[in-house]
């Protein structure tokens, strides 16, 4: 077994190699270059760490912007519908007014119109009782040769047309 | 080979100088670079490369990256497992002791001799392995009566030790700590041993019986192939669970020495 059988003769650079090798092992790759393999482990984990935590945060800014958009519009339609109500009350209202106006207008119209027939009509009436009254008188003067006097003879036709 | 047509099963882990053998000493001991040290500076320099390939710190990493880094996470959530957030500093030592480990397992099963090279498994010497399970026993010691002082000592008398047995539980909680480095030092050296042992011993099967005839040949000869092939598969396997082992147990006796009980 050479490990034994040459022990006294290797055993000094055996141990040397050993830690010469070991310790460049140790100190070149072990302290050089792990802690920066670790350091890029790290950065990496740190890295996507922090992007799912910008991506939830960017998630939730939208909900909460969807939301307040949501509302304003809410907000936005409900004013819109009330601006509507509004005017449309506001026009039936006018409308109504104007309504109501023309309609005294013409109720006015009508009145005037009404009472200029009375009073043609009355005027017509007086004419007739004019007119009948000469045509009595005429009438009774060539009958009867009798001279009536105008009041007169506007009476008894009166009396004749009114009854 | 010793002579023709045999096989010395011990053959290849025979350390032989390559260069320095007389002049290079200190203090008297000579330090020649031999086969094994060759064989250390092979996995050292495989090891570097592979880490250094890998260690580009890219945001998006590439397959190399991602084998550098997966190397690393796994020796991390290890300590993180088993010592806890105050093992993160020890990361650098267990990575360095884990893949100095496997390169040095995995490289010397390389069929190289194929080529004519003949790999050495530097970690099937007990002076290699004993040097690594010293440093990380060291490091035990260190760490433990640094931070904890002499109450350190406490770690000898596990809870719940019945006061009746308190004259016994120490002395054996002692000799199991002593022993430590011992049993990692010659876990790994036995380990690497018989595998190489046994796949020398099945090829000498192989070799005699093929020699001796077609009979023999296919009667030995053939399963004895169809168990080493069988073998090597084991044996890469035994490669990366021996290095575990290491780091894994170097973990748990931090542990002893950062928590205590």
């Amino acid at each position: 077994m050479p490990q034994i059988a040459q022990l006294s003769a290797t055993y000094a650079s055996q141990i040397f190699w050993a830690l010469i090798f070991f310790g460049f092992v140790f100190f070149v790759v072990g302290r050089g270059f792990v802690p920066k393999v670790q350091a890029t482990v790290a950065n990496r984990d740190k890295q996507i760490a922090d992007d799912l935590a910008a991506a939830e945060a960017a998630r939730r800014a939208a909900e909460s912007e969807e939301a307040n958009w949501a509302a304003t519009s809410n907000k936005q339609r409900a004013e819109a519908q009330a601006l509507i109500a509004k005017a449309k009350a506001e026009g039936t209202k006018a409308s109504e007014a104007r309504l109501a106006q023309a309609a005294s207008v013409i109720d006015a119209r009508m009145a005037e119109a009404d009472a200029r027939l009375a009073t043609a009509r009355a005027q017509a009436l007086t004419e007739i009782e004019t007119v009948a009254s000469e045509a009595a008188s005429d009438i009774v003067a060539r009958l009867a040769g009798l001279s009536v006097e105008g009041d007169a003879a506007r009476a008894a036709v009166k009396e004749v047309l009114h009854g | 080979m010793a002579e023709q047509g045999k096989v010395d099963p011990m053959h290849q882990f025979l350390i032989e100088p390559l260069f320095g053998t007389d002049q290079w000493t200190i203090a008297g001991h000579n330090i020649a670079f031999t086969n094994s040290a060759l064989w250390m500076l092979i996995s050292v320099g495989v090891l570097f490369a592979f880490v250094a390939g890998g260690a580009k710190g890219q945001t998006v990493p590439g397959r190399w990256q991602v084998m550098v880094e997966g190397l690393v996470g796994f020796i991390d959530s290890l300590l993180a497992a088993n010592v806890g957030p105050k093992g993160k500093k020890y990361v650098p030592y267990i990575f360095s002791l884990f893949s100095f480990i496997l390169f040095s397992n995995v490289l010397g099963l390389l069929p190289l001799g194929l080529f004519g090279i003949h790999p050495f498994t530097a970690t099937s010497h007990f002076t290699v392995t004993g040097v690594l399970a010293i440093l990380s026993f060291s490091i035990v010691l260190i760490v433990g009566f640094a931070r904890h002082g002499l109450h350190f000592f406490s770690l000898f008398v596990p809870h719940g030790t019945p006061a009746w047995l308190l004259w016994l539980i120490p002395f054996i909680e002692l000799i199991s700590f002593l022993v430590r480095p011992f049993s990692l030092a010659l876990r790994l050296f036995v380990a690497m041993m018989a595998g190489h042992v046994l796949l020398e011993v099945l090829s000498s099967f192989v070799i005699s019986s093929a020699n001796s005839g077609v009979l023999w040949g296919a009667v030995v000869g053939l399963p004895s192939f169809g168990l080493m092939i069988a073998i090597c598969a084991l044996e890469i396997l035994v490669a990366g669970i021996q290095a575990y082992v290491f780091a894994l147990l170097t973990s748990l006796y931090l542990n002893d020495a950062e928590n205590l009980h």
